[in-house]
């Protein structure tokens, strides 16, 4: 007896940010029969988060600027791990999706001569950052959103997705989940899925990540047979807030120290100039001089090392708190109050100086902000194919943050709206294309959808198991402390070993309370997401022994070249599912063309 | 009536009900440090205020202590959030009988030692505790035509940052429905729904229209289908939009003027006729 609602669509996509909002828009201008599901309100995803701006080589602001900069830029920042034909079609295809957003009614900043202005950031040459103040993110999602609605694509508000389901041959053929309002259950039928659901970065006690943000694509993508790859390298932005204890975490725009803010220590000195890596050296400044007269002629002068990639900048200010240098509250001091006017401050950075004033008491136009590392970006994940972003399994399709390969082991800021938009519009044709090639109406086992619908209701009547909630706070401090921004072998290997036993209690949770809008329970549904992306992030980092963009390894502090030439892969080989097992081994990247390895090797 | 209190009815001297569950601590027995959190819990059939005594911390915003106490007493507390920074506009409730973000009401704003009320929207049905239904929004949402530009120039569209200012200021909106909520045309009298698409909506309207390169022409749209006439500016909204947006007098009173202009002044109307044929009516816009 089936005791759930069944809707069937062409093309069903999973997670409505810019990447999900960008696919659907795609599939419904096709003429498929296209609905997006998401886990909240429609235009509260992660991306409304995105505050500098969305990088694009179009070249308003500096001239020479163009999309083989920008890739070399994105390869380089992303240590060369990145999956080159991605970061080439990323490069050259960004400037077209700005100008998309634009013809849709986006209103971004703009230069003196009309065009849209463009902002400096993080690794990247020229000033590329298409934005609008710091809230550049919530223009995106609302442009895409309003587009969305005005195409009359169906949308399923918070509706969380449990798992996929393959047909007889294999084909990802369903999605089983409820609706979070009521606790009814519901089984989505489609000819090709596509995953949208952003970061895992939940699993972290101190994070810019929302409560959405357990992996539940990442995780889906695993249980359904999927390669993932890269799950080692998370992004650990340099500021998110650390003061009150609150508020650790939130995110503290890089476009503060694109418009001239800088890190100091406790001694008040600007301590980025003595962590300029080798990579970097030729093109940042060497002296204060130089970097502040960067902000005005990049053609004469080197960066500022405040704005080298976000993984360089985040190491420093863990090694300056190490040392003892850092602010009263543990971390260092941002400032852009000595460098820049109020008004500058409060026009450019509005954001930015509401959330200080009202979460912190801090008035950022007179005072430097204290600031960390906060668990911010995955940049493993579902590894596709660069065209279409389809996945190894048939039928499913993946785009931004659940995806990887693009930016490689670090992502340089900005890239992930872009990133958004390229992709999100390919994983759209993918995912159509694949949908019209299909033949026959997509089936799944009525068994299968009963047994996970039976899973997700069995808390209900289970007695002394594990609050949801108590789990989640030992999973949190477990990947917090063991596995953060500075890796060892043995910590490593000691949070696999609790991960496994938070595993065993996952599968044994119980809640109270009833079906519709239950909290407790939803979080029971998180959690198995959390832990199967969890362990593929500590199995990564077990076996990269190295240091790589965002995975450091304290026992293997610098790269190894010859780790530098593979993606550790893993995947579920024989059993599928939240309880088995997950196979890691590593395997060659592809080879990049000459030519385009050529641009690598330009001193500028 | 059956329930013992209505959410939304929470005003100054509102009475805690007595429906003190398990874990919570009569009101009175707050020590210093200490906050008692006078919440709403229910579903459409009906509710009442629980009280939850909880250690005060310092620094904290009224949604860590509502995750305190999911994590504690109530597991099963309902309440909507994501960004907890407020730019996701999800977790809107009424904190002491003013709708406020709950991510960015900081509890050492709010009077010491008396309980902290927080109650749902009143304006939106209650699917359970302090979560509403706010459909209403996504589906008037639906109602406003699409953004439509002028024909693209070679080189790209060029705009002034003073002219994008201005819409800017509305795309600011996080989508909160706080305006809406407060808006009294529709949170007291729910058969002006139909009729009436609230402040949210007028800002939207506003936006389309003062933006550079959009050639719909709402205003039809905005004085008949979307009731801009019931909003008899009281500012309520204004006062309430946690991103500062000058809803009232950057939005309502001129697009008010504006459907003025287009209805009874014809000097105006024959000059547009003249000058401004790009701009379509609204039932032009909203074909398709």
């Amino acid at each position: 007896m089936a005791d759930y609602e069944t809707h069937d669509y062409d093309v069903i996509v999973i997670g409505a940010g810019g990447a999900g909002l960008r696919a659907a828009i795609e599939a419904e201008a096709r003429g498929l029969r296209t609905a997006l599901v998401c886990k909240s309100l429609l235009g509260k995803a992660h991306t409304v988060m995105a505050e500098g701006g969305c990088a694009a080589a179009m070249g308003n602001v500096y001239a020479d600027d163009n999309w083989k900069v920008h890739f070399r830029d994105t390869m380089r920042g992303g240590k060369m791990l990145n999956n080159w034909r991605m970061a080439q079609l990323h490069a050259q295809e960004a400037p077209d999706r700005v100008y998309e957003l634009e013809r849709w009614g986006a209103l971004f900043d703009r230069t003196k001569d009309g065009r849209i202005l463009q902002r400096d950031f993080g690794g990247h040459r020229f000033a590329r950052l298409a934005h609008v103040g710091d809230r550049t993110g919530l223009e995106i999602i609302r442009t895409l959103q309003q587009k969305a609605v005005s195409a009359g694509i169906d949308v399923f508000m918070e509706c969380k997705i449990l798992k996929l389901l393959p047909d007889s041959e294999g084909r990802i053929s369903g999605a089983v989940g409820y609706m979070r309002p009521t606790g009814e259950m519901v089984v989505f039928t489609a000819k090709s899925f596509v995953l949208a659901t952003g970061s895992i970065g939940k699993s972290w006690t101190y994070t810019s990540n929302s409560w959405e943000s357990v992996g539940d694509g990442h995780a889906m993508a695993i249980w359904a047979g999927a390669d993932v790859i890269d799950m080692e390298c998370v992004q650990f932005h340099p500021t998110g807030m650390v003061w009150p204890l609150s508020v650790r975490g939130i995110l503290v725009t890089e476009g503060v120290r694109g418009d001239g803010g800088v890190l100091r220590n406790s001694e008040g000195k600007r301590f980025m100039f003595d962590y300029i890596a080798e990579m970097f050296r030729a093109e940042t400044a060497k002296t204060e001089e130089e970097a502040d007269r960067w902000y005005d002629d990049h053609a004469n002068n080197g960066r500022t090392p405040d704005l080298l990639p976000r993984d360089e900048v985040a190491r420093a200010i863990n090694s300056e708190v190490k040392a003892g240098r850092g602010s009263p509250h543990g971390g260092v001091f941002l400032d852009i109050a000595s460098r820049r006017t109020p008004e500058y401050i409060r026009r450019r950075l509005p954001s930015m100086y509401h959330q200080f004033m009202e979460l912190a008491g801090v008035d950022i136009t007179a005072t430097p902000m204290e600031v960390g590392p906060t668990c911010h970006y995955m940049m493993g994940g579902v590894r596709v194919d660069a065209e279409t972003e389809a996945a190894t399994v048939a039928g499913l399709f993946a785009a931004g943050e659940v995806a990887g390969g693009m930016h490689g082991a670090n992502r340089l800021g900005g890239n992930s709206l872009s990133d958004l938009l390229v992709f999100g519009r390919r994983a759209g044709i993918g995912a159509c294309d694949y949908a019209e090639g299909r033949t026959g109406s997509p089936t799944v086992d009525a068994a299968e959808v009963q047994s996970v619908i039976d899973d997700a209701f069995a808390p209900f009547d289970r007695e002394g198991g594990d609050n949801p909630y108590d789990v989640q706070h030992e999973l949190q401090q477990t990947m917090q402390s063991l596995v953060g921004i500075i890796r060892t072998g043995p910590e490593l290997e000691e949070a696999l070993g609790k991960l496994e036993e938070i595993k065993g209690r996952v599968a044994k949770l119980s809640v109270k309370g009833g079906r519709a809008y239950n909290p407790g329970w939803n979080l029971a549904t998180d959690l198995p997401s959390m832990v199967t992306t969890s362990i593929a992030v500590a199995q990564g980092a077990l076996n990269r022994k190295e240091s790589r963009g965002g995975h450091t390894r304290e026992d293997f502090p610098g790269p190894d070249p010859e780790l530098g030439k593979v993606n550790f892969v893993q995947r579920q080989t024989t059993e599928h599912g939240f309880l088995a097992p997950i196979s890691i081994a590593p395997e060659p990247l592809a080879e990049m063309p000459a030519e385009l390895r050529a641009l690598l090797e330009e001193a500028h | 009536m059956a329930v013992d209190a209505t959410p939304g009815e929470v005003t100054e001297g509102a009475v805690p009900t007595g429906a003190v569950t398990a874990g919570a601590v009569p009101q009175g027995d707050a020590t210093p440090d200490q906050v008692t959190m006078r919440l709403w819990r229910g579903d459409p059939a009906g509710g009442a205020f629980t009280d939850y005594v909880v250690p005060a911390v310092e620094g904290e915003v009224v949604l860590d202590v509502i995750h305190r106490i999911q994590a504690g007493p109530a597991p099963d507390l309902a309440c909507r959030w994501n960004c907890k920074a407020g730019k996701c506009g999800s977790c809107s409730a009424e904190i002491n009988g003013l709708p406020r973000l709950m991510c960015m009401t900081r509890m050492d704003t709010l009077p010491e030692g008396a309980p902290v009320t927080v109650a749902p929207m009143k304006t939106f049905p209650i699917i359970r505790d302090l979560v509403t239904d706010v459909s209403f929004n996504y589906e008037v949402a639906k109602t406003v035509p699409a953004f439509m530009p002028g024909p693209e120039p070679e080189g790209g569209y060029r705009m002034a940052q003073i002219d994008v200012e201005r819409g800017q200021e509305f795309r600011k909106c996080i989508e909160c429905f706080m305006c809406q909520d407060v808006c009294h045309v529709i949170r007291d009298h729910e058969d002006n729904k139909p009729k009436y698409a609230g402040p949210r909506f007028f800002i939207r309207f506003a936006e389309l229209e003062m933006h550079p390169l959009d050639v719909n022409d709402r205003r039809d749209l905005a004085s008949k289908g979307a009731g801009i006439g019931l909003c008899n500016i009281t500012k309520c909204c204004t006062e309430v939009c946690p991103e500062h947006i000058k809803i009232t007098d950057n939005a309502i009173i001129p697009m008010k003027e504006r459907v003025v202009d287009a209805r009874y002044d014809p000097v105006a109307w024959l000059g547009r006729k003249i000058l401004r044929r790009t701009k379509k009516t609204a039932e032009e816009a909203s074909v398709g």
